[in-house]
């Protein structure tokens, strides 16, 4: 398993698991807020719809689902 | 410099570069997935039919990493945070499809995903067991889709599939000429069995509140609503020509035109599988074969007559499942069509064309680059698409900044 | 009266605006969408400059109006009054930065002078050690395309490419005339295909712009040198010159280059332009871009516009060659041409703006 933290709180994942399905399976609904500041998450899935854009590790506008969760992985929600 | 440079690592992809490379080719593969086998073999490329040719083989494959710019006979990849450029003799595209989204009021909500959207999801980590969840929209991705969530311990609520029962039962009799693809459907019923498969039915809206909640579908004059937690939703696919288009070649409404050696209109740039035209993947990988024989100078005659009973096929599906014309009346006038901008439908169906939709709303200005609302826009409005810059994705800056005149690998 | 004017740009735009306050019935001719060509392809600066007397009385006549305009444009416009930052690199520059200071002054310009800490304190991402910076608060930046719509909402506009000038009409692609008192070309560029002798050249100019980061960056920046390679009219160059847009997200140029046929992205010059925006500011080059374009600049040898009664005509007048500053000095080009056909005295003289003076440069 790998520890990661969201917003701060640590959570555990399997190994192979990329950093959007980490932050599903953990319980977080909205990844970020859209322009007119709605909640939006993963629709696509394969990295086209940048809908799934996180703060990794101080990267902002990062396409979480094409990026391995590693151990220690800072995410933040925006 | 590398003699053959294939984009993308799907089923054409794959099947191009072991011809090539079994052809004495040296083969360069630049993929954006983790590992080869694309979207549809994601994680499962192992045990593939060209999963043992494959592993004969020497190539040279660049995974995580795409390309940002095209110049020349240069491509820039991206990869992590470093960027590199390659130079070719020949190419192969090998971009192959995304799914084609069509937006609903609720269509933003978090928890509607695509079909396929929601299966690589799960393939990469998401735990999906004892979720409640819809497959909804057109296509045999669906069953797939399906079965695949359910061996993953999802609670199917149900699939609908927006195409008529007539249109079905047709179809149903042409599958009988294909006994392979027969019996694959065959095989993917008994995994579904108990989900209830609704057809002539789509999903008019989602609610919830800050995530998806409800659907309310609709089955000719009557609606239905379900709780669910998550709602995989996708009208087919619509090819990924993006990266031709950089290169400079004919695009044609359904793909990319190629000839009969999967050459495009630009010498030496092949491009085969599902960027030419949605064909699925055994068209793909015949296609794919086609192209690396094709740019080792090899015969291709012998594949035209099974490329045509399998393209026979594809254009059955596609005819079957295409999305009806009353999908176009599902947004209201608050309903987002664009994600990036937040543009919605009561804007956009007040402008003349694209580009003032463009330059007067922002429609498709953000870094999908209009990739999820160009095709929505094309089948709301009859859209023309727009024009393809470097990055061909969003990149870093420093990516943009490379040198393309010389290679290189740091 | 009725009043033809091709081109559907800012320029025009602003002409129609004008002209139909005026009272004229005006119908804009432009083969393209609204502000589709250079006005969607510049960056929108609102920006005072000093080149010459007569840039800096055309630009600043023109900020003013662009102030009181800005009360009622739509926030699409996303007028930003972000100010504009002029960053020296070093002790010749900083001098320059000193000149500029009391040149602005001494007509009335908020001006201010930063050193190399103050700089560094207004935009922090900033290579440190810059010499210093000069602050010009009243610029700012717009996004034109939608100042252009909003100017022209009320303006019938036709899409059709005009192919022929005679006095008092004008003949579209589709063969139809229309017959007008006054006829403006606003064209931009494409103003050599009705008038073959016009000093005017298309510069070509590359952007890039980012996704969305606020408050990354302040002011629009701008380097001092940017004055050297504007300045050269024959060599391809490129300088520094970033903004803030009000979307949050950071749009970064120039480069300038003549002959260009196409408006394709030159790859190598894009790089070039980059780099030199990463001498400035590095951590840049970590930001996620999301778009490049071009477009064409209607560059005159002299680097002034020409707004004026056009050579061997009574009818028709001309508005174009306004280089890199048409976004910046189309509101005052439409006031000095209204100005004109209406026989008033204009508040800055007209002269160095006339199609038939000598365009010679210094």
């Amino acid at each position: 398993m790998i520890e990661l933290f969201i917003n701060g709180r640590g959570f555990f994942v399997k190994e192979g698991t990329t950093a959007a399905a980490a932050v599903l399976t953990c319980g977080t609904a909205q990844f970020r807020s859209s322009v007119t500041g709605e909640p939006r998450a993963p629709l696509c899935g394969m990295g086209i719809c940048y809908e799934c854009r996180l703060t990794i590790d101080g990267v902002q506008h990062a396409r979480s689902c094409r990026i391995m969760a590693t151990e220690g992985m800072r995410i933040e929600t925006t | 410099m590398t003699d053959l440079l294939i984009i993308g690592a799907g089923p054409a992809g794959i099947a191009a570069a072991v011809t090539a490379a079994e052809q004495g080719a040296s083969v360069t593969v630049i993929d954006d997935n983790h590992a080869p086998g694309g979207q549809i073999w994601r994680g499962e490329f192992h045990g593939k039919p060209w999963y043992d040719r494959f592993q004969k083989v020497k190539l040279n494959i660049i995974s995580d990493a795409r390309v940002i710019a095209v110049h020349g006979n240069a491509v820039v990849i991206e990869q992590g945070a470093a960027a590199r450029t390659i130079h070719w003799n020949k190419v192969i595209l090998a971009t192959g499809a995304r799914e084609l989204f069509l937006p609903f009021p609720g269509w933003t909500l978090p928890g509607v995903t695509g079909v396929g959207g929601l299966q690589a999801l799960v393939k990469s980590g998401l735990v999906i067991r004892n979720k409640r969840v819809a497959v909804a929209g057109s296509g045999p991705l669906l069953l797939a889709a399906a079965a695949y969530l359910r061996a993953k311990g999802a609670d199917l609520v149900m699939i609908a599939e927006q195409v008529p029962t007539a249109a079905l039962m047709r179809f149903g009799m042409e599958l009988r000429k294909h006994p392979k693809k027969l019996k694959q459907a065959a095989a993917l019923q008994l995994q579904l069995l108990g989900v209830p498969y609704v057809r002539d039915c789509y999903v008019e809206h989602a609610t919830g509140k800050g995530k998806l909640e409800t659907l309310q579908f609709r089955q000719g004059s009557k609606t239905f609503t379900e709780e669910v937690d998550y709602a995989a939703i996708a009208y087919g696919f619509t090819p990924e020509t993006e990266l031709a288009a950089a290169f400079g070649c004919e695009i044609l409404a359904h793909g990319v035109w190629v000839d009969k050696r999967q050459q495009t209109s630009i010498q030496n740039v092949y491009c085969a599988g599902e960027s030419t035209g949605i064909g699925g993947v055994d068209v793909a990988l015949l296609e794919g074969e086609l192209a690396g024989l094709a740019a080792c100078r090899k015969p291709t005659k012998h594949l035209l007559p099974l490329l045509a009973r399998e393209q026979h096929f594809a254009s059955l599906l596609n005819q079957t499942f295409s999305p009806r014309p009353g999908l176009k009346h599902l947004c209201t006038a608050d309903t987002i069509v664009c994600r990036c901008e937040d543009v919605t439908y009561q804007v956009l169906r007040q402008q003349p064309d694209s580009r003032t939709a463009k330059l007067q709303t922002r429609c498709g200005m953000g870094p999908c680059q209009g990739r999820i609302c160009g095709p929505a826009n094309t089948f709301l409005f009859g859209w023309e698409q727009g024009s393809v810059r470097p990055p061909i994705l969003p990149a870093r800056m420093a990516t943009l900044a490379l040198s393309m005149t010389q290679e290189t690998s740091s | 009266m009725r009043a033809v004017i091709i081109g559907a740009g800012i320029v025009g735009a602003a002409c129609a605006y004008e002209l139909q306050r005026e009272g004229f019935q005006v119908t804009v001719c432009d083969p393209g969408v609204i502000g589709g060509g250079a006005t969607a392809a510049g960056m929108g600066h609102l920006a005072v400059m000093d080149d010459s007397p007569a840039q800096f009385a055309l630009t600043s006549y023109s900020q003013a109006l662009w102030r009181e305009l800005a009360e009622e444009l739509p926030p699409t416009a996303e007028i930003l009054p972000c100010g504009s930052l002029w960053i020296a690199a070093d002790a010749e520059e900083m001098a320059e930065v000193h000149r500029k200071f009391a040149y602005y002054s001494e007509r009335g310009i908020p001006v201010e002078v930063l050193d190399s800490q103050q700089l560094a304190e207004a935009e922090p991402h900033l290579r440190p050690g810059m010499a210093g910076g000069l602050l010009m608060s009243a610029d700012g930046v717009c996004y034109p395309p939608c100042a252009a719509e909003w100017l022209l909402r009320s303006v019938s506009v036709i899409r059709a490419r005009v192919v022929r000038l005679a006095e008092g009409e004008v003949t579209l692609d589709r063969g139809s005339r229309l017959e007008a008192d006054v006829i403006i070309v606003a064209n931009g560029t494409a103003a050599v295909d009705l008038f073959p002798d016009l000093p005017l050249a298309p510069r070509k100019g590359h952007l890039l712009i980012t996704d969305r980061y606020p408050g990354w960056l302040r002011h629009q920046l701008i380097e001092l040198g940017y004055l050297k390679s504007a300045h050269s009219t024959t060599a391809d160059s490129v300088a520094f010159n970033a903004q803030p847009r009000a979307t949050g997200q950071i749009l970064i140029g120039s480069s300038r280059q003549f002959g260009a046929v196409n408006g394709e992205i030159d790859p190598p010059m894009l790089a070039r332009m980059l780099q030199r925006a990463f001498e400035y500011m590095p951590g840049l080059a970590q930001l996620a871009s999301i778009r490049t374009w071009t477009g064409f600049r209607a560059a005159t040898p002299d680097k002034l516009p020409v707004i004026g009664h056009a050579p061997g005509y009574s009818t028709v007048y001309l508005a174009t060659g306004h280089e890199g500053l048409g976004i910046s000095t189309s509101l005052a080009t439409a006031k000095l041409l209204a100005d004109q056909l209406m026989n008033r005295e204009s508040r800055i003289p007209r002269e160095p703006y006339l199609p038939g003076r000598s365009y010679s440069h210094d």
